[in-house]
C-alpha cells in the first residue's frame, strides 16, 4: 500500500513537474564581496578597491519536488549560491525569485512568512548547533519562532514525531547534541530542517563530514523523506558520485560561473563542457578499468583576479584566442541542458 | 603474510600489535591484534570508516604515538628489525630516512616559519652527508619531481603562499627526498579537490614506482584505494576484517562489512533508488561486542558471531575473519555464496512470515494451539 502511495506520488510529481511553474528561479545571480584594502592603504598606496566575485551571473530553476545538484571545487562558489538562495545574502545584482517573488529587495519582515518554507542543512550538523540545548529544543526552535504550534504538549508531539521520522527515538530528545555520533546529528538537523514544513531545503555538503556507510543512511533518508513530503532540495558537494545519486539536474559551477547543467543521467552520459569532462574523469574509480585519464592539469585560480575571457581557459585543453578573450555565452544542447563554452558552440568539440 | 614466522621477503611486517588507551573507565583496546606485511615497493590500501584504527596503525608504525596510548603486544618489524621497542633516539633516525610520512593537512605538517626550501634541506641534511650546496640542488630536484612550476623561485618561498595541492605535494617532496623505503601516508588526498586529488594519487604512484619504495595508504576513500593499490586491508573496531589483493576485496569482496562497504558507495552511472545501507554505526572503544565487533549490524550473524571472535584464515588469495567462511572451501567464489545466504535468509522470513499467517488463520478460526 505503501508503494502505490509512492509510485501515484512520483507520478503526479512528474506530471505537473513539467507545467508548473519553478519553485526558485535565478536570474543572471550575482555576488560580489568587497575585499578591498583599507581607505587609507588605497590612498596612500594607491592601490585599486577588489571584489571577490563569488557568484558571477548564474541562471538556474528548481522545479518543485526536483533535487538540483550543483558540484565544483573548492572556492567556485557553491555555498555562496547555496546562501543566495535561502536570502541569507543579498544579491549585488540579477534576481532570485522563489514561487515568482523575487527576495533579493525583501526586507526581513516581509522575508518572514517564506522563511519557514525554506531551510538549511549543513556540513557539520555540531557547530549549528547550541551545544547547551537538548535536542528537543534544537529541533523545537523553528516551531517557536515561527509559532507553528501553540501549547507545549503540542510542540512535544511534534518533536517527538519528528524524531522517529528522521530514524531516532522520542527519547533522545532529552540527550545534548554531543552525545551523538556524526550520522546520528546530521539526522538531528534534518529534523529540524523538517519542523517548520518547509518546501525547500539547501543541504550544503550534508554527507562530507560522515563515513560512506552512515552516508548511504542519510542519502537514503532524505530522499524517503523527498517522496514523503514532496520536498525540494537544493543540494551541493564537492563528491560527484554523491551529487549524480541524489539529484534529477546537475548544475557545474567554476570560479562563480555556471558553465553547465543538465538532467543528471544526461550531464554523466554525454558531458560537452571540458571542465565537466574534466571532472568526471578525475573521479577515482571503483571499476579500476584502467581507462586513460586526460592528465588534469592546474588548479583554480583566484576569483579576485580571473582570468579574461572563459575563466576555465588556462586550464581547457580546447582553448584558442577566443576563449581567452571572449566571455562564452550560455546556449542550449540537445539533451536537455545548457552549456557555456567556445567550444563547444563553434563545434569545435 | 600468514603467521608463518619472520617472512623473509616483507619489509614491514606487524604481528598481533595490541594498542590501548589506559582511561579512567577501564583500558580501551584501539588496535586488537593486527597482523599484516608489506612487500617493498608494494602499495597496501588500509581503509575503514573513522574510528577504525587505520591512523593509529600508521602512527605506531612511525612510532609516534602519543601517550596515554601504548603498544600493549605485538611486534613490528622493519627490514628484519623489530622496531616496535627501539629508544626514541634510533627511532627517530630511521624516521625520514627509511620510513616517509605524508599526513592529510598538509599546512600542519609545514612549518610555517621557514621556507619550503629550508625545510627540505633541513631534512636533507639530516638524513645525509650532502653539503648545503648538493642539499639545495636535490631540494630543487625534488620539487620539479613533485610537478612544481618554477622550483628555483618557488624553493625560497613560505608554505602560506603554496596552494593546497602545491602544498601537498610539497609534503611529498619531503617525504621523498631521502628515498625512504616505506612512505606512510595517512589521508592524503582527503583534504583536496578531485581534480587536485587525482594528480597527487598519480604523483605519488609513479614516484614510489621510480623510488621503489612500499606505500601505507591509509584512507577511507575507496575509489582511491581501488585505482592505487595493490592490496587492501579493510579495517572494522581496531580490527582486520579482511585482507586481500585489490580486485579481489573491491568486487567479490568475503567479509559483509566489506560487501556493505562497498555497495553503500554511489557509483556513477548506476541509477539506484536506495543505496545499500549497513544500519547501526561501529561501536564505541569502550562497548566493542563479544565475538565478532561486526555482529550487531551483520545480517548474516549466527549464534556463533555473537560468542566467539573469528580467527583471521585464508580465503582465495586474501584472508577474512569471518565464521561464514568456516568450513567452506577458501577457494570458493564469495558471490555465490552470498547470493545463497541472502536466499536462504528470504526463504527463512518466508517460513517465519508463513507460520504466522497459518497462526493467524487458525486463530480466526477459532481453534487452540
Amino acid at each position: 500500500m505503501m508503494n502505490a502511495h509512492v509510485a501515484q506520488d512520483a507520478m503526479t510529481m512528474a506530471t505537473d513537474k513539467a507545467a508548473a511553474e519553478p519553485i526558485l528561479r535565478a536570474r543572471n545571480l550575482k555576488r560580489h564581496f568587497d575585499v578591498s584594502p583599507p581607505w587609507l592603504n588605497r590612498v596612500l598606496e594607491r592601490r585599486p578597491r577588489q571584489f571577490l566575485r563569488a557568484v558571477d551571473g548564474i541562471d538556474f530553476e528548481i522545479h518543485k519536488g526536483e533535487t538540483f545538484g550543483l558540484v565544483g571545487e573548492s572556492g567556485c562558489g557553491k555555498s555562496t549560491a547555496a546562501r543566495l538562495a535561502v536570502g541569507l545574502y543579498a544579491p549585488s545584482s540579477g534576481s532570485i525569485e522563489f514561487e515568482g517573488v523575487d527576495i533579493g529587495p525583501l526586507s526581513r519582515k516581509q522575508m518572514a512568512p517564506l522563511r519557514s518554507r525554506m531551510q538549511m542543512i549543513f556540513q557539520d550538523p555540531y557547530a549549528s548547533f547550541n551545544p547547551r540545548w537538548r535536542v528537543k529544543k534544537i529541533i523545537a526552535e523553528p516551531i517557536r519562532v515561527f509559532g507553528l504550534l501553540k501549547t507545549t504538549a503540542e510542540v512535544d508531539a511534534r518533536v517527538a514525531e519528528l524524531l522517529t521520522q528522521v530514524g531516532l527515538m522520542p527519547a533522545d530528545g532529552d540527550k545534548y547534541p554531543h552525545e551523538f555520533s556524526g550520522g546520528q546529528r546530521q539526522r538531528i538537523s534534518i529534523a529540524r530542517a523538517l519542523a517548520s514544513n518547509p518546501d525547500f531545503i539547501v543541504c550544503d555538503e550534508p554527507t562530507s563530514a560522515l563515513d560512506v556507510s552512515v552516508q548511504a543512511q542519510i542519502l537514503n533518508l532524505m530522499r524517503d523523506l523527498q517522496r514523503q513530503y514532496r520536498l525540494t532540495y537544493m543540494f551541493i558537494s564537492h563528491d560527484l558520485a554523491v551529487v549524480f545519486h541524489i539529484s534529477d539536474r546537475v548544475g557545474v559551477m567554476y570560479l562563480g560561473a555556471m558553465v553547465e547543467q543538465a538532467p543528471s543521467a544526461e550531464l554523466l552520459r554525454n558531458p560537452r563542457h571540458p571542465y565537466t569532462r574534466m571532472l568526471l574523469d578525475a573521479i577515482p574509480d571503483l571499476d579500476m578499468s584502467g581507462r586513460a585519464r586526460t592528465p588534469v592539469s592546474g588548479e583554480v585560480p583566484s576569483p579576485i583576479s580571473p582570468p579574461s575571457g572563459c575563466t576555465f581557459h588556462p586550464r581547457c585543453p580546447h582553448a584558442n584566442a577566443r576563449c581567452t578573450s571572449e566571455r562564452p555565452v550560455t546556449i542550449a544542447t540537445d539533451g536537455g541542458g545548457q552549456v557555456a563554452c567556445h567550444a563547444v558552440e563553434e563545434g569545435r568539440i | 603474510m600468514n603467521n608463518n614466522q619472520s617472512n623473509s621477503g616483507a619489509l614491514l611486517e606487524v604481528k598481533g600489535l595490541r594498542i590501548e588507551f589506559p582511561t579512567r573507565r577501564g583500558t580501551l583496546r584501539a588496535i586488537d591484534g593486527i597482523s599484516l606485511s608489506l612487500e617493498a615497493g608494494e602499495i597496501l590500501g588500509v581503509v575503514g570508516e573513522s574510528g577504525a584504527g587505520k591512523s593509529l596503525t600508521g602512527t605506531a608504525i612511525t612510532g609516534l604515538l602519543e601517550r596515554p596510548g601504548r603498544i600493549a603486544g605485538g611486534e613490528i618489524h622493519f627490514n628484519g628489525q623489530r622496531i616496535d621497542n627501539l629508544p626514541s633516539e634510533a627511532m627517530r633516525k630511521l624516521r625520514g630516512k627509511q620510513i616517509g610520512s605524508i599526513f592529510q593537512d598538509p599546512l600542519t605538517s609545514l612549518n610555517p616559519l621557514f621556507s619550503v626550501g629550508r625545510q627540505l634541506i633541513e631534512t636533507i641534511r639530516t638524513h645525509t652527508d650532502l653539503t648545503p650546496r648538493q642539499a639545495r640542488a636535490r631540494a630543487i630536484e625534488m620539487l620539479t619531481q613533485v610537478g612544481i612550476p618554477a622550483p628555483e623561485q618557488r624553493i625560497d618561498q613560505y608554505p602560506h603562499q603554496f596552494s593546497g595541492g602545491m602544498r601537498q605535494r610539497v609534503v611529498i617532496a619531503l617525504a621523498l627526498c631521502v628515498n625512504p623505503k616505506l612512505v606512510i601516508a595517512d589521508e592524503p588526498t582527503t583534504a583536496l579537490d578531485v581534480s587536485v586529488q587525482a594528480q597527487i594519487i598519480d604523483l605519488l604512484k609513479t614516484l614510489c614506482r621510480e623510488h621503489g619504495s612500499a606505500v601505507m595508504l591509509v584512507t577511507h576513500d575507496m575509489g582511491v584505494i581501488a585505482e592505487t593499490c595493490d592490496r587492501v586491508a579493510v579495517m572494522y573496531a581496531g580490527r582486520l576484517v579482511e585482507v586481500g589483493p585489490v580486485q579481489e576485496v573491491v568486487k567479490h569482496a568475503r567479509h559483509p562489512y566489506t560487501r556493505g562497504l562497498m555497495g553503500s558507495i554511489p557509483k556513477l552511472g548506476e541509477e539506484v533508488e536506495h543505496l545499500v545501507q549497513i544500519d547501526g554505526a561501529m561501536p564505541r572503544l569502550s562497548h566493542i561486542p563479544k565475538g565478532c565487533a561486526f555482529n550487531p549490524r551483520c545480517p548474516y550473524a549466527t549464534a556463533r558471531c555473537r560468542e566467539d571472535k573469528p580467527e583471521f584464515a585464508q580465503a582465495g588469495r586474501g584472508e577474512v575473519a569471518c565464521w561464514l567462511w568456516e568450513g567452506v572451501d577458501p577457494d570458493a567464489d564469495p558471490d555465490q555464496l552470498f547470493e545463497e545466504l541472502a536466499l536462504a535468509q528470504r526463504a527463512r522470513h518466508q517460513a517465519e512470515a508463513g507460520n504466522l499467517a497459518v497462526k493467524k488463520s487458525v486463530q480466526a478460526c477459532g481453534l487452540e494451539v
